[in-house]
């Protein structure tokens, strides 16, 4: 069994410091059940689960540290561990950047964990991708998907009498349906904390609906086009923007924060003022830890506030150099959006490119945040409030900067997990947006 | 190791590190990695637990991996080690085919009960799937080996190396760097030893040591009054080779136009970094490309990451066929296409193979993860598409009855799949040097080293990058430019080649984190080629201004 309760996972930790006699001691105990389903030409082709539990120590000597795991937890085992991560300590290079381990902070908490999701079964997996097959094959399309669950916990104690514990659960769904000719392509992706929230029928419905409406897509000039960006499409370029906001690297004159002759651009003004951008970890549409690796206790705190950089992130060392509080890492983020659909959205646009998502985004220049992609799974042309055909898919090579600079309307926002979702990435609640000027740079043939 | 573990590695502090690092394995004391904790016929007889159990099942076929998986990872900053990993992952999985269906199932308990343990849950898990199976499994034969050794050809095993000479070297780059005009730098020593035993009911008993070494380092040049920075990468290369790789050899060196130093296969660290960094601080005042038509002459370092993409992915033959349309997508290169026996995928220049063998090749092995013995094949001749890149249980969609042997999995917890071989374009029968492919070029680039890199799914529009650019202008070599980016489409490209230097100027450009499938592996690759001309390629200007 991969999950230990609250009082477990303490019983554990304290054996385990009671053994420390390095200057400072912390562990790590995380512990994951997963499981996932893949499917494709309409059929699955795997299926699996795995289960996973991890004791982590870090030992100190003064500035040296050393690290040991072990998945077993009988007394001698623990003991050894101990034993082994001093040994390594040790013989460790000085860190200078070391910080001591942090005293008990105070945690509130988080609706992470939902029951639903961690009774998940094969068979549900199984009826899952049949519910999605199936009406690919009533609609003449080939669906290709991937469903992954867990259900995880994560706690650390440290020898400054710091305790932390948290479960939570996770479901992430995408599905690719393609039609049949070739010329067409619709796709969707679903994540939730709870997976009585997700209905995988209706999700393929969507992809199905846009398979069959992008077919024999026109080709039209790349250039600067109006854009209507579902939230699935703009979640990556702002996931990397704020992952960009590290205070160190600003102050260090590498960042797109840097300012000129020095110091970083916390405070100024640098997009759209209707853009406002937090991080609230007891978000309940992106609940996330209460507390980050190293057990900073999370908090609700603006990132970005009506378009002025209001937080950036300060590991615990670059904090202490520059005397300021350190801002850790933050484990879900949250954009501000409108109560306008996206049918609203295309009501009102004259001229304009309605975008599903976009695919392999890469970085070009991180002085400037400049990003290349392109559209990818239904990209249509929208005229005089209607859309109009679909068109061949884009590059664009755009900054997420750039774009929220040139913000037309902001609509409802949807939750999407980047990089694969619960356990590999981090949550976002971002709105539909309709933005000018965004640059697309040549033509796709892929479908 | 995973490639956002990597990335989390490379882009944190030594608090993210030390969170990070048991993830590649468990951190182990440094004599540990030449320690080995079974003998071949320890291994044998465990195997034998497997494949006597899964028969026993009525499995139609099965194999087992006994993997042992080994890391180092150095990383410093100016003048600061700031984290030494000694990691191992060890464990067995366990493949079966019941009832025309794959099943697989791992377990870290490596004894004979551990073992039988998850050869009956590799059943379960077939007879489960097989179900819903609409296409059952057709292998391609193979030959049962017995029992064979396979080692990457080493020099000196990196592991042998004292850890304080390592470090000395990383320090003594970054310090050369930062005596040269650098603000930041930071430097990266990987190895890896990955130590395969295979056994199959096909009657194959492979035991296999793999080692490779990846030296690498970023530079940062920084402009505060003008609030620019430029960085450069170093321009070595992840090899399949021992620590032989990290001492410099005069012989491996080639003095590249401007003043540019390429390696081949020994790299000289200190010297790489002295001059990436006098080539940073010139990035900072260098002139921003005008947009247009040019020739592009890439260098091998750079023209790997071109032909990985839009050769490499496209001809695997699982993307041709729709298996990873929801991820990595399918590819333009159909099987009708292929059928014709004429799709030009390039000009008559154009000669592209794969290879398993290759020395110093990160995908050089004996035997692939299902028992085959490697081996090169053409994928495209004379600028036909020819073949594909396909495994056991894919060959006969192809009409072939045998496996190109490049099935790989990135652990022994990982089932293993079709994955990209070493793809190297041939170098070109004229003797040219890389002044050859400059010498008539009216208004070109240069192009250097791994940049930025995106294609799409289905692999026709690539945009690349690169580490350092410069101008040709009637002929010559010019000044170093900035903002340069080239977008084309993958046929067009190809036909546009119009001139490839000769075997003297061949090299290896390669990746230790290739991704690919749901759940998500990598793989190491390598490709070689010699530097290649394209003519008439769209160069697009990427500066901006915020």
């Amino acid at each position: 069994m991969a999950i230990f309760s609250k009082e477990e996972a303490k019983k554990i930790l304290e054996k385990v410091i009671a053994y420390s006699k390095a200057d400072a001691c912390e562990v790590n105990l995380n512990g994951t059940n997963g499981g996932n389903i893949r499917y494709a030409r309409n059929s699955v082709s795997t299926a699996g689960e795995n289960s996973d539990v991890t004791l982590v120590v870090q030992s100190n000597f003064g500035k040296k540290s050393g690290v040991a795991t072990i998945n077993e937890f009988d007394e001698a085992s623990l003991e050894k561990v101990v034993r082994r991560s001093e040994e390594l300590a040790k013989l460790a290079p000085e860190n200078p950047e070391f910080m001591d381990p942090l005293p008990q902070q105070t945690y509130g908490e988080s609706k992470t964990y939902f029951e639903s999701t961690a009774k998940i079964t094969p068979e549900y997996r199984a009826q899952a991708a049949a519910n999605s097959i199936n009406p690919a094959i009533a609609k003449d399309v080939t669906s290709a998907g991937y469903l992954e669950d867990n259900y995880s916990f994560a706690s650390m104690m440290n020898t400054k009498g710091l305790f932390a514990y948290n479960q939570s659960t996770g479901v992430n769904f995408t599905v690719t349906m393609r039609s049949n000719d070739g010329t067409g392509s619709g796709w969707v992706t679903r994540s939730s904390n709870d997976v009585s929230k997700l209905d995988t029928a209706e999700a393929s419905k969507i992809a199905i609906d846009k398979a069959l409406q992008s077919r024999n897509a026109k080709a039209i000039e790349p250039g600067k086009y109006t854009v209507i960006l579902e939230p699935a499409a703009s979640a990556e370029l702002i996931r990397n923007m704020l992952f960009a906001m590290n205070a160190r690297q600003a102050d260090e004159g590498r960042s797109f924060l840097s300012k000129k002759g020095g110091g970083s651009k916390i405070g100024e003004k640098i997009m759209d003022e209707r853009v406002t951008i937090y991080t609230d970890p007891y978000n309940l549409d992106v609940p996330a830890s209460p507390w980050s690796g190293d057990g900073q206790a999370r908090k609700k705190m603006d990132i970005i506030k009506n378009g002025t950089v209001a937080n950036m992130f300060y590991d615990r060392y670059w904090a202490s150099q520059k005397n300021v509080a350190s801002v850790p890492f933050p484990g879900n983020a949250i954009m501000e959006g409108g109560n306008a659909s996206l049918e609203d959205l295309i009501k009102d646009t004259k001229k304009g490119i309605l975008v599903t998502r976009f695919w392999y985004i890469r970085p070009v220049d991180p002085q400037t945040q400049l990003y290349t992609g392109l559209t990818r799974d239904a990209t249509f042309f929208v005229e005089n409030g209607k859309v109009k055909h679909p068109v061949k898919n884009f590059r664009f090579n755009e900054s997420p900067v750039i774009m929220l600079n040139n913000v037309e309307t902001l609509g409802k926002q949807v939750r999407v997990d980047v990089d694969g979702g619960p356990g590999g990435g981090a949550s976002f609640l971002i709105p539909y947006m309709k933005l000018r000027d965004f640059t697309f740079t040549s033509l796709s043939d892929a479908v | 190791m995973k490639r956002r573990e990597f990335v989390q590695l490379a882009g944190l502090g030594i608090g993210g590190m030390l969170v990070s690092v048991p993830m590649m394995g468990n951190p182990i004391p440094v004599e540990a990695l030449l320690d080995s904790p079974l003998d071949a016929l320890q291994k044998r007889q465990l195997a034998d637990v497997a494949l006597t159990t899964a028969k026993s099942m009525s499995a139609s076929y099965a194999d087992i991996r006994i993997g042992r998986y080994l890391n180092q990872f150095i990383s410093t900053r100016e003048n600061k080690v700031q984290n030494i990993a000694n990691t191992e992952s060890f464990g067995a999985g366990i493949r079966v085919i019941v009832n025309g269906t794959w099943g697989f199932a791992s377990t870290n308990t490596v004894t004979t009960e551990g073992i039988r343990k998850a050869t009956q849950q590799a059943v379960a898990i077939a007879k489960a799937n097989s179900k819903f199976q609409k296409e059952p499994v057709k292998l391609a034969p193979v030959k049962g080996y017995g029992e064979v050794t396979w080692k990457t050809p080493i020099e000196k095993n990196a592991f042998e190396v004292p850890v304080s000479e390592k470090t000395d070297l990383l320090l003594k780059a970054n310090a050369a760097a930062l005596q040269n005009g650098a603000n930041f730098v930071s430097s990266n020593l990987f190895q890896v030893n990955e130590q395969k035993y295979f056994a199959s009911t096909e009657g194959s008993y492979i035991d296999q040591d793999i080692h490779r070494i990846w030296p690498t380092f970023s530079i940062t040049a920084i402009d505060k009054a003008t609030n620019t920075f430029k960085t450069r990468q170093a321009l070595s290369a992840p090899m399949g080779m021992g620590y032989e790789y990290m001492i410099p050899k005069a012989f491996d060196k080639l003095h590249g136009p401007a003043d540019v130093m390429l390696y081949k296969n020994s790299y000289d660290m200190v010297e790489d970094a002295t001059l990436a960094a006098q080539q940073a601080k010139a990035m900072l005042t260098a002139k921003s490309v005008e947009p247009g038509k040019y020739s592009v002459v890439l260098e091998p370092n750079h023209l790997g990451l071109t032909i990985h993409e839009s050769v490499g992915h496209p001809l695997e033959l699982d993307r041709v066929l729709g298996y990873e349309a929801n991820y990595a997508g399918t590819s333009f290169a159909t099987l009708d296409k292929w059928k014709t026996g004429k799709f030009n995928y390039g000009s008559k220049l154009v000669n592209i193979f794969a290879d398993k063998t290759q020395p110093g090749s990160l995908g050089a092995v004996g035997y692939d993860d299902e028992g085959v013995q490697c081996k090169r094949w053409d994928l495209i001749k004379d600028g036909v598409l020819v073949n594909y890149q396909a495994i056991r249980d894919q060959v006969h969609i192809l009409g072939q009855n045998e496996s190109h042997g490049c099935c790989y999995a990135q652990s022994w917890s990982d089932v293993q799949f079709q994955r990209m071989a070493n793809i190297s374009l041939a170098p070109g029968k004229d003797p040219y040097s890389i002044n050859d492919m400059i010498k008539d070029v009216e208004k070109g680039i240069y192009i250097a080293g791994r940049g930025s890199y995106s294609i799409d799914q289905q692999r026709y529009n690539f945009q690349f990058g690169g580490t350092v650019f410069y101008e040709i202008k009637n002929g010559a070599i010019g000044s170093m430019l900035n903002d340069v980016a080239y977008q084309s489409n993958t046929q067009e490209f190809w036909n546009s080649c119009t001139k490839i230097c000769d075997e003297k100027d061949y090299r290896l450009f390669g990746s230790f984190f290739d991704g690919k499938g749901q759940p998500s592996q990598v793989s190491a690759v390598s490709h070689g080629s010699s530097t290649t001309r394209f003519d008439g390629i769209n160069v697009i200007n990427t500066g901006r201004t915020l």
